[in-house]
């Protein structure tokens, strides 16, 4: 990011973006408790909710799955109304046409959500559920990047002395597992909404083997075995397939992020900011692995579910924002970096003193 | 006299004979699970004072099998479900009952709700020509009526506002089939001269096949499942 795409911070904006980017988080941990509750069609219309003007909606009937997906509705407007403020001070007060315009991305990014949402129940079409739950990540990741270039820190993030040039190969890297992470996502809201509880009940092993058997006879034998409260759906080969490149995914992430971690510590030193969010992401890829074993431990309890989508959200958006912030400090962004050294530890003290 | 023979003659023609048996199961069941999510609801847990528990396998004490649904296969296009009465389906103690039920095309199925609670009757086909419907019926609400226009093997119906309660309808192109009861006994009744594959399937345990020739006595055939 050049010097001249920075702008003086606004507190006040920075901090409506922030409470925004965390009422949207809320939201995506609501929408997990939809889906984990099987209630996603619980509510059969929409924008109405059983007839009722949704805000007028009596909370005497918030029962069972209803209030699941009508409080996901109420807190989805929250976010629609949080986000428009935002777009709309965005314009009329940050300097930075791009920063103008991300305000209006937010602002289309939230009303299709919404749309999508209420297609999702209207066209009765489970897929799109896919669609709406991987939007939800990437408006949470826009809300968050703005949050970011309204903040003092970033604004400060051009005045060199305070910073370390940040090398290719480690941007490369974290962008790299980031999109990994991204694809993650995408594989587990797939499994998630094709609403057929734990397509493998055992873990770390999958039914008994390290790379189950997905042939028709197996398939049928597990389908007997299954018996869920919740069950919708037999079982089938390509999500045995899809559920053991999850882990398979999980298990490259974990290496990455380590990876990520361990090059921003040596490189940067423990005191660098990337090097502690580095380290801030492993630690939520630990989780986020004890809470998928979990998962399936606990027979895909709604809460534990829910909680693993959530971390799995905080763990993209922690990479997004590294990405960002160090491709703000890289060479190009940083004329002065050269000054101070561009590798190892001893640039990193240099630069601290 | 002579046309009374006929005529008798000419009905016990039409009549056919009946397919008959006993399905049963060899092993021991999966066990079945606590709906305990069902106890977490005051509206439904009101009206129980135990737990509840699935019944995927609904087995005898000498293994008769539930909920079977035999039919005969590849007999098409003779469905005589727009005359035929309907099939009611409840909701009572936030659970369908029945479970497993089988109907003919164009056969109206008619939906309850018995419960002081609000349910969403939601049909989640998967065969064209199935219309998917999600409607809302309120405690005492007007029943409501759902019919499906081609075959389809055990088509679910759920509450998404109880996300336990299933029930899944077979709906079959033919008169010609029956869901085995708790003593594993089924009759399929009525069935024309001629060559036949008989199928019987289990939402579990999948399908078997034989194969008959009913001619003019009643025909007997018996299904076992067995654990897999």
């Amino acid at each position: 990011m050049s010097k001249s795409a920075t702008n003086k911070a606004n507190p006040w904006l920075c901090r409506f973006a922030v409470l925004t980017a965390f009422v949207t988080f809320l939201l995506i941990g609501l929408g997990g408790l939809v889906t984990s509750h099987g209630a996603g069609m619980s509510v059969p219309d929409w924008p109405n909710t059983y007839g009722y003007n949704m805000f007028a909606f009596p909370i005497s009937k918030w029962v069972g799955g209803i209030f699941y997906e009508h409080t996901h509705r109420l807190l989805a407007s929250a976010v629609g109304l949080l986000t428009t403020i935002l777009a709309v001070w965005l314009w009329l007060k940050d300097t930075r046409p791009w920063m103008k315009w991300l305000g209006v991305a937010a602002f289309l990014g939230v009303i299709a959500q919404g749309v999508l949402g209420g297609l999702r129940v209207t066209l009765h079409r489970d897929s799109l559920g896919v669609f709406h739950a991987t939007l939800a990540q990437l408006f949470f990741i826009l809300v968050c990047a703005i949050a970011l270039f309204t903040s003092r820190f970033w604004a400060e993030l051009s005045a060199v002395r305070m910073n370390f040039f940040v090398s290719r190969g480690l941007r490369t890297l974290v962008l790299v597992t980031t999109m990994l992470i991204f694809i993650q996502l995408v594989i587990a809201a797939t499994m998630r909404h094709q609403h057929a509880g734990l397509a493998i009940s055992d873990f770390p092993l999958a039914y008994g083997k390290i790379w189950p058997d997905t042939g028709a006879t197996a398939v049928a034998g597990y389908n007997t075995r299954r018996v869920s409260v919740t069950e919708e759906a037999p079982v089938t080969a390509f999500q045995i397939k899809l559920q053991m490149w999850h882990r398979v995914v999980a298990l490259a992430i974990f290496i990455l992020v380590a990876a990520c971690a361990w090059r921003a510590w040596r490189r940067l030193g423990g005191n660098d900011s990337l090097a502690k969010l580095a380290v801030f992401w492993l630690a939520l890829i630990f989780a986020q692995v004890a809470l998928g074993a979990a998962t399936i431990w606990t027979n895909k309890a709604a809460d534990v579910a829910t909680a693993h989508v959530m971390v799995g959200a905080l763990s993209l958006v922690t990479g997004a924002l590294w990405c960002l912030i160090g491709f703000g400090r890289s060479a190009s962004a940083i004329p002065d970096a050269q000054t101070f050294g561009v590798f190892g530890v001893q640039t990193s003290m240099m630069a601290n003193k | 006299m002579f046309l009374l023979v006929a005529a008798l003659a000419a009905v016990s023609t039409v009549r056919g004979a009946d397919i008959a048996g006993v399905v049963t199961f060899k092993g021991t069941p999966p066990a079945e699970r606590e709906i305990a999510p069902l106890m977490d609801n005051p509206d439904c847990a009101a009206m129980y004072k135990t737990t509840p528990t699935t019944h995927f396998y609904v087995v005898g004490p000498k293994g008769e099998l539930a909920d079977v649904v035999v039919s005969l296969k590849d007999v098409t296009g003779k469905s005589t479900g727009a005359e035929a009465p309907p099939v009611v389906v409840d909701q009572k103690g936030c659970l369908y009952t029945p479970t497993i039920l089988a109907v003919q095309t164009g056969q109206k199925i008619i939906v309850k709700n018995s419960d002081n609670c609000v349910h969403n009757v939601h049909s989640k086909p998967t065969a064209d020509g199935n219309e998917e419907h999600n409607d809302v019926q309120m405690p005492g609400g007007a029943d409501l009526t759902y019919t499906f226009a081609k075959p389809e093997p055990f088509l679910k119906f759920q509450c998404d506002v109880h996300p336990w309660m299933f029930a899944w309808v077979s709906v079959i192109d033919s008169p010609y089939f029956c869901v085995s009861d708790k003593d594993g006994k089924f009759v399929i009744k009525n069935v024309p001269p001629g060559k036949y594959t008989v199928q019987a399937a289990h939402r579990k345990l999948g399908a078997q096949i034989q194969e008959v020739e009913v001619k003019d006595t009643d025909v007997t055939v018996n299904f076992t499942f067995e654990a897999k």
